[in-house]
């Protein structure tokens, strides 16, 4: 297994792009709801996912990001419907392939195997009838059909420990564990065969502060360990900005930004970036005014053209009504970061670009 | 184990509650079962008999009401369950344990059929919602919304008056002596084939619907979607994740209606003249029979509450999060 290439410790991410893409996102689109009107709720997303690293995707409820996850594996069940895109994975020979494009039986080869996902309800993941054991075996033999039983079993335990867990519990059900060991149980299946990727859905929305810190360090620790790269989706940014690589920010079904964590953290360039940062208290300095984000997310079966952020948007000019920005480089034109805003793109010199986008 | 003791001390409870109140309510009704004897036999038996008969019912001793709850336990135990008057001198024990098998045979067997079948299409069409398998269900709530007698009356209309495949009513050929005979056991199936149709047919719908309501609920469950990001095979998810969890409320609906074959299928042994035990108590509720009534009543009651118990295990068993844990 290729260890990670690129210096990621958690925290300290660098700023230098890393080598090889495992996962390429390339304009999905996707809807829900058939017929004539259907509501557009990811808009030619992309998105690229390097070889060891943390991609965090931020934005509000509703803005798409699980819907991301779904149909970027092919999870996602009707209403939904992907309209357009390709998901490029690179396998572990090197081959690349187009989840999109697989067949049925290809699909389910690659998935667990290369693309494994956590979701987020940690207290419904787990099938409640079975016993951990039988449902850490399952997906091993499903993979490995030549393995014996016993050798699965032995795994399990393995992965257990892996998270912390002891082995003895792969006798108990999951309605004897905690909601803490049922989202590390959850982990410890999606490492089961080694995954190149692995998606976190908001791992640990439904745990408590203490437990949603302590399983992300498993989770980053075990990614040191283990070479897997990971996409963690998740509303909050603070998290993201102390463990991502690198951070894309999400709004109504559209990529935003997207930019090294730390730089988005300390120079948003996009007004809805910005706000999403003045909307929880800052980890170092001086304590500031919370300011949160006027208005709420728009409702996605009835967008208006234009820039769908411009109502919310302290800086909206008479061209954000009307054209929808593209994602793009930033006034700055700085390396390795987009972003999708008119105030970017429309000629306008460094000084006119709000002080809060020009840091 | 706690948990299987609490469940059988309740069913002794209620068990209890079922047979005193089965004791009681015949003796709330008016009038005296030797009047209402002789009155059935219109002459036949000689005012003079009535004492003795008396005697025979043991209605000349004044014994007390409790002392009389007493003696019916104790007759009870010992599988006395009295004498029939219509079939008179014949024990009322006798009469049950000669019909009881053959609804038990008919109808539990076809239960278990419509059951099975019901579940399975249930999970097919749970599993293709949304495709032209959705275009069965308007059949299944046709045979759901169907009055079991139209149905039966129809089968025999069809099956056995024009067609003259099956015989429209008794449940072997009398011509025969029952024994254990490939042959005999024949002319059970060949007869019973008919009714056994219509229960299926009358049930089997329900099943459907139920399960594939229930399929629909939880395919959309998280495990059922973390089993498909598994990788694992299709069929496996269906059966494994999504049926095995779908099945649960159907199992106890499952147990319930073991508990109604026995009381439940008085129009269908009506209909076709089967002799199980619906037959016998129609029998009985239209001749007075009171005794009769009461066996009748006393071995429904119990077979409700046998399958209850059968579906409290049963659930127990296949669902871990009811089962309480001995620490």
């Amino acid at each position: 297994m290729s260890q990670t290439d690129t210096s990621t410790q958690a925290g300290t991410p660098t700023a230098a792009v890393p080598a090889e893409p495992v996962l390429e996102i390339r304009d999905l689109s996707v809807d829900y709801g058939f017929g004539d009107d259907p509501t557009h709720v990811l808009r030619e997303v992309s998105l690229t996912l390097h070889r060891g690293e943390v991609l965090g995707l931020a934005g509000e409820s509703g803005c798409g990001k699980s819907t991301l996850a779904y149909a970027a594996t092919r999870l996602l069940s009707p209403p939904g419907l992907i309209t357009g895109g390709e998901v490029w994975l690179t396998g572990r020979d090197g081959k690349r392939a187009d989840l999109l494009s697989l067949s049925d039986a290809e699909l389910r080869a690659a998935r667990w195997r290369d693309i494994a996902i956590v979701f987020q309800g940690a207290m419904s993941s787990l099938n409640p009838v079975f016993r951990v054991e039988r449902q850490l075996v399952d997906g091993i033999l499903a993979h490995r059909p030549g393995m014996r039983r016993a050798e699965a079993t032995e795994r399990a335990a393995e992965l257990l420990r892996l998270v912390g867990i002891s082995a003895d519990r792969l006798r108990s059900y999951p309605h004897q564990l905690s909601g803490g060991m049922r989202q590390r149980v959850m982990i410890a299946m999606a490492l089961a065969l080694e995954p190149q990727v692995l998606i976190m859905d908001e791992p640990t929305t439904a745990l408590d502060v203490v437990m949603q810190r302590q399983i992300l360090e498993q989770v980053m620790e075990l990614r040191e360990r283990l070479g897997f790269s990971v996409v963690l989706i998740t509303h909050d940014v603070s998290l993201l900005v102390e463990v991502a690589d690198r951070i894309a920010v999400m709004y109504a079904g559209e990529i935003v930004e997207t930019a090294v964590a730390r730089d988005v953290y300390t120079k948003p360039r996009h007004p809805y970036s910005a706000g999403l940062l003045g909307s929880f208290p800052p980890l170092h300095g001086p304590r500031r005014e919370l300011t949160g984000i006027p208005g709420s997310p728009p409702d996605l079966s009835k967008r208006p053209p234009g820039c769908p952020f411009a109502p919310r948007c302290a800086h909206a000019m008479d061209v954000c009504r009307t054209e929808l920005p593209v994602l793009g480089r930033t006034a700055q034109a700085e390396e390795g970061r987009l972003v999708a805003c008119h105030l970017h793109t429309s000629g306008l010199v460094d000084g006119v670009l709000p002080g809060l986008l020009a840091r | 184990m706690r948990f299987l003791l609490r469940r059988v001390v309740f069913y002794a409870l209620t068990a209890w509650a079922a047979i005193t109140i089965n004791f009681f309510i015949p003796r709330m009704l008016p009038g005296d079962p030797v009047t209402a004897l002789l009155g059935r036999m219109q002459g036949r038996i000689d005012s003079r008999a009535e004492n003795s008969l008396r005697v025979l019912f043991g209605l000349d001793q004044d014994t007390s009401l409790w002392q009389q709850y007493v003696d019916y336990w104790g007759l009870l135990l010992r599988g006395d369950l009295g004498l029939s008057f219509t079939h008179f001198p014949t024990p009322v024990a006798d009469i049950v344990s000669q019909s009881l098998p053959w609804t038990v045979g008919l109808v539990g067997v076809a239960t278990v059929i419509a059951f099975v079948i019901g579940s399975l299409i249930g999970t097919f069409l749970g599993w293709r919602r949304g495709t032209w398998a959705d275009g069965l269900l308007p059949a299944a709530t046709f045979f759901q919304a169907v009055p079991y007698f139209w149905l039966g009356l129809i089968t025999i209309a069809v099956f056995s008056v024009n067609l003259g495949w099956f015989p429209s009513s008794g449940s072997y050929d009398r011509g025969m002596v029952p024994a254990f005979t490939g042959e005999f056991i024949g002319s059970v199936v060949y007869y019973g084939f008919l009714p056994a149709l219509t229960v299926v047919l009358s049930s089997v719908a329900g099943w459907v619907l139920g399960m594939r309501n229930m399929m629909v609920t939880v395919s959309s469950e998280d495990y059922v979607t973390v089993a498909h990001a598994k990788g694992l095979p299709e069929r496996q998810v269906m059966f494994g994740y999504a049926a095995r969890n779908a099945v649960l409320p159907q199992v106890s609906s499952f147990a319930l209606s073991l508990g109604f074959v026995v009381g439940g299928t008085l129009i269908m042994e009506m209909v076709f003249s089967y002799q199980g035990i619906g037959y016998t108590l129609f029998q009985a509720v239209s001749t007075h029979d009171y005794p009769l009534m009461q066996g009748c009543f006393l071995v429904i009651t119990l077979s409700v509450l046998v399958a209850n118990m059968v579906a409290d295990l049963a659930y127990a068993l296949l669902d871990p999060r009811t089962r309480t844990e001995d620490r």
